[in-house]
């Protein structure tokens, strides 16, 4: 058994909250410059260099890319050989709201009632798997409210398929429109059960843009996804342009032979993920 | 599709003047506004109490900034959608409300509102907020301090960059999407 200290992994949520919030993913900010010499539209050019220029400006001042600063969404592999000094998921959770405080990041987390703000963006929402070895792997994501709320789950017949599953997630992309900032990162959950597939979708989000799906068949699925949702010309803040989306990302796993679940989990352009390894 | 430079508080005129695609560079004062602070001004309206800015001319602005650094009067500063605050627009825009800045889609009353009304959508770029708050110059807090990112902020802009979005002859500037709904 390997021993970690809270204080090593308190110290590395603390960095993976301060530099998400700032430093937006190389493959991302090529995806958007790309996007840019391909697009014909003044407006959609426009926006996308108006996005790098943005991503240039929180790096170096030190703002958050985004005043959305988001949920502190965190999945974490723990190691079976490993053991921590103390509680995982309250080690990340005091963590990450440190970093939102000495961040200067928004506490965006209120009672869904009465809409009293939580003051400290607590709690976060921590996913722990057990996987084989002697280290933690610690993927963090801050996800906006704004792209969030455009996400959607569905449970289809097996009868419908992938012609199912595609129109379901065109449909979502087109009924968005600019709300979720577009060009948008599009994670897909196919399978599992009802509380899964949204899972699955979320964890799509974490794989590069520049990684395609490790299953060629799955790869194939998400260019075609990529294709029809950027043929719906929505382009960059919903002003028309090639470049609706940057990439679809699949998650999938085995179902129940009655069902066919799937959740599309919409990330906006500003996609602040952040992993460590300990 | 011009550019303009105006000034806040707004008159009809200057909304009148403005068509979807129009670009326009805001300096003046505008008032922050989103979710929680909608419906406590609503909540006001109903009980008859003085709101705590005025309506007339008035450009709300859907933002729930991030704290702001040292030397700075805020943090990042761009919208957020707007379709949340669609239920208490068209109530607004009747008592003297001139323009709302966010990003996303407008309801059929909130666009119905701003031509009885005169009235006008503006986009900023959604994500843009660290460039967006180099044009604030002064943010105080008014009203409503317990809600944090959702208080109501007096700010002071200068060429506020923004695009008219829906105009208030009836015009919207999105791209409609290729989808047969």
């Amino acid at each position: 058994m390997r021993t970690i200290k809270a204080e090593t992994i308190h110290d590395a949520v603390v960095n993976l909250v301060l530099t998400a919030a700032r430093y937006l993913p190389e493959d991302v900010k090529q995806a958007i410059a790309d996007a840019r010499e391909n697009e014909d539209s003044a407006s959609a050019r426009e926006i996308l260099g108006q996005l790098l220029e943005n991503a240039e400006l929180a790096a170096t001042s030190g703002l958050p890319l985004c005043q959305d600063t988001g949920v502190g969404i965190f999945f974490v592999e723990l190691g079976d050989q490993v053991h921590v000094e103390g509680n995982i998921i309250d080690i990340i959770n005091n963590a990450m709201v440190e970093g939102y405080e000495k961040g200067l990041l928004r506490k965006s987390l209120c009672h869904p009632l009465t809409r009293a703000n939580t003051g400290d963006n607590s709690p976060a929402v921590v996913h722990v798997d057990i996987v084989p070895g002697d280290k933690i792997h610690i993927k963090h994501m801050a996800k906006g409210g704004g792209s969030e709320n455009m996400s959607r789950c569905t449970m289809l017949t097996p009868a419908q398929g992938w012609e199912g599953i595609k129109e379901f997630v065109v449909r979502r992309m087109a009924e968005a429109g600019p709300n979720p900032c577009p060009p948008t990162i599009v994670g897909v959950g196919i399978g599992g059960t009802f509380d899964l597939a949204p899972s699955l979708a979320k964890k799509a989000l974490f794989r590069p843009l520049s990684e395609p799906n490790p299953d060629p068949e799955l790869a194939k699925m998400e260019e075609e996804l990529l294709e029809e949702i950027n043929k719906l010309g929505i382009g960059p803040m919903g002003l028309g342009g090639k470049t609706t989306s940057l990439g679809v990302k699949i998650e999938m796993r085995p179902c129940h032979i009655a069902s066919l679940p799937l959740a599309v989990n919409v990330q906006c352009h500003s996609s602040r993920i952040k992993e460590v390894e300990i | 599709m011009a550019t303009y430079e105006m000034t806040a508080p707004l008159c009809d005129e200057d909304v009148k003047k403005l068509k979807a695609g129009d670009v326009v560079k805001l300096t003046g004062t505008i008032y922050t506004a989103r979710d929680a602070a909608h419906k406590r001004l609503c909540d006001m309206l109903d009980n008859g109490e003085e709101l705590p800015f005025e309506l007339k001319g008035a450009v709300i602005y859907y933002v729930g900034p991030s704290p702001a650094p040292e030397g700075r009067p805020i943090g990042s500063a761009g919208p957020t959608t707007s379709y949340r605050m669609d239920s208490y627009a068209p109530r607004l825009h009747s008592l003297g409300v001139k323009a709302t800045i966010g990003k996303g889609k407008r309801s059929a009353e909130v666009r119905k509102a701003m031509e009885e009304y005169v009235g006008v959508y503006f986009g900023a770029t959604g994500g843009a907020g660290a460039l967006l708050s180099q044009c604030i110059d002064e943010a105080e807090v008014i009203a409503f301090d317990d809600l944090g990112p959702e208080a109501i902020r007096k700010l002071t802009v200068t060429n506020f960059p923004l695009l008219v979005v829906n105009d208030c002859h009836g015009n919207e500037q999105y791209a409609k999407p290729n989808f047969d709904f």
